[in-house]
């Protein structure tokens, strides 16, 4: 099983994702804004960042949202919009039925998830 | 910081789901399976209706999440809070239709390192009373000694 998948979330997905979630926080759609607390541009919200490596599990799995039964995540840098986020990880362990992967979620040099750990039913 | 406010109980809160914010989610977090956009999909792959993805579980579970990091007896300082981390684990599988009544506690608050770690879990159900996600939410602020 290879966990591999690489996204470019474009200029409004963090305003997309904000509806979709209802989290609002002006870090996340308000350029000016977020450079007034001193970063560099509007930022992806970690959960939907989170949500990539959810779907590169579950893609890996087969697709089916039943076989991602545990994820857990430390979010870590920042996610920027337009530049792509490509997820990758690997299978450390197998028992019976039961997939434990390790993953994590970079742009660049950047880490934005780290220390990923999925649990997978990939017969399901 | 108030490690009294380990074990607070905050009240219940219900989220009625629909199909089209699921869509809506869906799109928004780039999944393309039918199952989450066609009824007849859903129901030729065994669910009872269209079924969320998994992370759609932050929808529902943020009306009870949101008040307790919010509260003031656990007097997070919000200028220096990030979210540090974030653990799932999912149950019976949540589709459209469905009311999900969530609740979340307090579950730890400690500090390491001049860094303050607020932990939340919640538990969401749905209306028969199955478990469908048990969330841990950890918050990390700055700067609280």
């Amino acid at each position: 099983m290879n966990i591999e998948l690489k996204v470019t979330p474009d200029k409004y997905l963090p305003h997309r994702y904000a509806g979709a979630s209802g989290d609002f926080n002006p870090i996340h759609i308000d350029v000016d804004f977020a450079k007034s607390v001193g970063l560099p541009s509007n930022i992806l919200h970690g959960l939907y960042s989170m949500a990539q490596v959810a779907r590169a599990c579950t893609n890996a799995a087969g697709g089916d949202p039943r076989s991602l039964r545990r994820l857990s995540v430390q979010f870590r840098g920042m996610g920027m919009p337009e530049q792509e986020i490509v997820v990758s990880g690997e299978v450390v362990d197998e028992d019976g039925d039961r997939v434990t992967v390790k993953a994590e979620a970079v742009q660049g040099d950047t880490r934005i998830i780290r220390n990923a750990e999925a649990e997978l039913l990939p017969n399901t | 910081m108030n490690q009294a406010a380990i074990g607070k109980q905050f009240p219940a809160f219900a989220y009625e789901v629909g199909k089209e914010k699921i869509a809506e989610y869906a799109h928004a977090v780039g999944e393309d399976n039918p199952v989450y956009f066609d009824r007849d999909s859903a129901k030729e792959a065994g669910f009872r209706d269209v079924p969320a993805p998994p992370m759609f579980a932050v929808v529902y579970s943020s009306g009870s999440v949101a008040p307790a990091i919010f509260d003031p007896d656990v007097g997070i300082n919000f200028a220096m809070m990030v979210h540090g981390g974030q653990e799932f684990v999912w149950g019976e599988p949540v589709v459209a239709g469905d009311v999900i009544t969530t609740e979340t506690n307090v579950k730890d608050v400690s500090e390491k390192g001049g860094m303050g770690f607020y932990v939340f879990e919640s538990v969401s159900r749905n209306q028969d009373g199955q478990e469908v996600v048990r969330g841990t939410w950890t918050n990390i602020v700055r700067g609280v000694s």
